[in-house]
């Protein structure tokens, strides 16, 4: 008798997946040839949205095919993340290289040595870190010394979680250093930033929303193009005269958002040569000119030159002359047991 | 006689049990046992470092233990609400009563910042606090809120439909039997309703431990004060840490699991004994 059930149990088992193998039929919609997918990070969203319509004007000019561009935005992390585990993009456009080394490491279907593919260690465009201050600015914050000191409420999101509070984190780093010299001092310095942290969102953009919404903080350390669009959101608000400032640092880190093509997904769908096409047009003056129009800062430097009102002139260092590489830098600064956690280990004592 | 034993015919429930235990293996057991093997690739030691981390702990302490508190709150919250509606009629009675479901059908995120509208320090409750030195917002407060906001549904609604099936009979001769008001809630009412409290505050708690859209607005974030074991695993996974982040998830399961098990057990006793 127990046999017999047991037996009648697989038995229904089996039906199940017989019905559900008959109910659940997939359709297998094929790949259109000239659709692109690009994977890219938050703040890009609508600088992506004019980037593709151009280009698809242009490559309908070209080649006389037609071309469908899909976006897909989140923190960059998150959007590594889901290319490792299979998300079918053609292009990365991400915040940060150890991202796009990490679809390198995870997956392998971006080449090792994609920071050659492009000009500029395949950074078509970049962006710095500045302080968004309330209007007036009240506590008189002009650089980086005058946030690490006691009572200026600083917001920043946490580095764990987000790929801009790296760049923040680095770019305090990077600037104590080089003053102070020595690591010890620079390790002062970042725990003391943290310790006027009282929120760390898991976003810029959520703590652009608790600096601007909420009314937290003193200083907003952000993306610059992040900070103009805070300004211009607060401008339309409050007709036309806005609630914060912007200031700009004496030296900041030159943060370099790169790009790379996904060569397998590509080779796969047969995009590859579009795709690379798409990557290039992003160097021309045409895409400079948008990009710049976005408030990232573009590599033509006559375009740059042109647009020198929306970019005052900074002192930019970047990540290699800091710590070697972006690798080096996630390891000493932000992998577990890191110095982000120690420094909020004794921040918190 | 037999048709007591067996009800259906044979046939139909073989059917349904397979479809049965076919969806319980591709959405829960196929997925959870992944879950255990990708953890497994971290060794014992491996595992063992994850749990004695400090940050980790807090935010276990945290998770729990604001879970917890919320759940104990919901139990009582809950039951006013549920008595309330299942007891008085009122004018907006039902659109009250529709509106407990509200914290289901939001999604969890929109309630968080709309919490955090609100209890910020500029915000419209928060500003009349921030003066007392009462901060919300940000603190471990914060997170208890926002988990008793996205828990209380889950006792009213276990509790209402069990105090409307209530035979007015048992409270009628409970009176005519001398019981005073009080005697007939506490040895009456009370014991027919144990066993849905606390089924729909193990739910609140449930609900409450693995609830990460609404707090992380709430809570700010901070490591050791403010995090909580979600956070931590979307921190892990951030870093490509994926064995670490199967490591916290297998811990909460396990824990949480044990927790429901001790639960279940309560309610069955409790519900055993009215027979």
């Amino acid at each position: 008798m127990k046999v017999k059930s047991n037996h009648s149990v697989l038995r229904s088992i089996a039906k199940g997946i017989g019905i559900l193998a008959l109910t659940s039929i997939f359709s297998l919609s094929a790949y259109a040839d000239d659709t692109l997918l690009n994977v890219s990070f938050d703040p890009t969203r609508e600088l992506y949205e004019e980037i593709n319509k151009k280009f698809v004007e242009a490559w309908k000019k070209k080649s006389g095919k037609n071309l469908t561009i899909q976006q897909s935005h989140g923190g960059s992390g998150k959007q590594a993340r889901a290319v490792i585990d299979g998300l079918e993009a053609d292009v990365v456009t991400l915040a940060l290289a150890y991202d796009i080394d990490s679809i390198v490491t995870n997956s392998g279907s971006v080449s090792k040595d994609w920071e050659k593919a492009f000009p500029n260690h395949s950074t078509p465009y970049y962006s710095t870190i500045v302080f968004l201050v309330r209007k007036g600015n009240p506590k008189a914050i002009k650089d980086w010394d005058d946030i690490v000191k006691p009572g200026i409420g600083v917001i920043t999101p946490n580095p764990k979680t987000s790929g801009g509070a790296r760049w923040n984190y680095l770019a305090a780093w990077g600037f104590a250093k080089k003053k102070y010299k020595t690591e010890e001092a620079a390790t002062e310095f970042v725990k003391n930033l943290y310790k006027n942290t009282s929120v760390l969102d898991t976003g810029a953009r959520g703590s652009t929303t608790t600096f601007v919404q909420r009314g937290i903080g003193d200083v907003l350390l952000a993306w610059e193009n992040e900070a103009e669009l805070a300004l211009s959101e607060s401008r339309k608000a409050n007709g036309g005269t806005a609630q914060f400032e912007v200031v700009y640092p004496s030296t900041s880190i030159l943060a370099e958002t790169p790009v790379a093509l996904v060569e397998k997904v590509a080779a796969k769908k047969g995009t590859t040569e579009v795709a690379k096409a798409y990557l290039e047009f992003l160097y021309t003056k045409e895409g400079q000119e948008i990009v710049a129009k976005h408030f990232f800062r573009p590599n033509d430097a006559a375009i740059l030159k042109a647009n020198v009102a929306k970019f005052p002139k900074l002192q930019l260092f970047d990540v290699r002359s800091i710590e070697g590489s972006w690798a080096a830098a996630h390891k000493k600064h932000f992998a577990d047991g890191g110095l982000f956690d120690s420094i909020y280990g004794e921040a918190k004592k | 006689m037999k048709l007591i034993f067996r009800p259906y015919s044979k046939t139909s429930f073989g059917l349904s049990l397979g479809l049965t235990v076919f969806y319980l293996s591709l959405l829960v057991i196929i997925p959870l046992s992944a879950l255990f093997f990708k953890s497994a690739t971290l060794g014992v030691s491996g595992l063992w470092e994850v749990f004695s981390e400090d940050r980790i702990q807090q935010a276990l302490y945290l998770s729990f233990g604001a879970g917890g508190v919320a759940a104990i709150i919901n139990l009582f919250v809950g039951f006013l609400f549920a008595w309330v509606l299942v007891r008085y009629d009122f004018p907006g009675k039902k659109i009250l009563d529709s509106l407990v479901d509200l914290p289901f059908t939001l999604p969890t995120a929109v309630a968080g910042i709309a919490l955090t509208t609100i209890y910020a320090p500029n915000g419209f409750i928060g500003k009349y606090l921030t003066p007392y030195g009462i901060k919300i917002a940000y603190t471990p407060i914060g997170i208890v809120i926002a988990l008793v906001f996205i828990g209380f549904p889950f006792v009213v609604r276990t509790v209402q439909p069990i105090l409307e099936d209530l035979p007015k009979e048992l409270e009628e001769s409970a009176y005519c039997l001398g019981a005073s008001r009080f005697q007939t809630f506490t040895r009456v009412i009370l014991p027919e309703l144990i066993p849905s409290l606390l089924a729909g505050t193990s739910m609140a708690f449930a609900r409450g431990i693995g609830e990460y859209g609404s707090v992380v607005f709430i809570s700010g974030n901070l490591p050791g004060k403010t995090e909580i074991l979600p956070l931590l695993i979307v921190t892990k996974l951030e870093q490509y840490e994926y064995a670490k982040a199967t490591g916290i998830a297998v811990l909460m399961l396990v824990l949480s699991f044990t927790i429901m098990f001790g639960i279940n057990y309560l309610q069955n006793r409790a519900s055993r004994r009215l027979g």
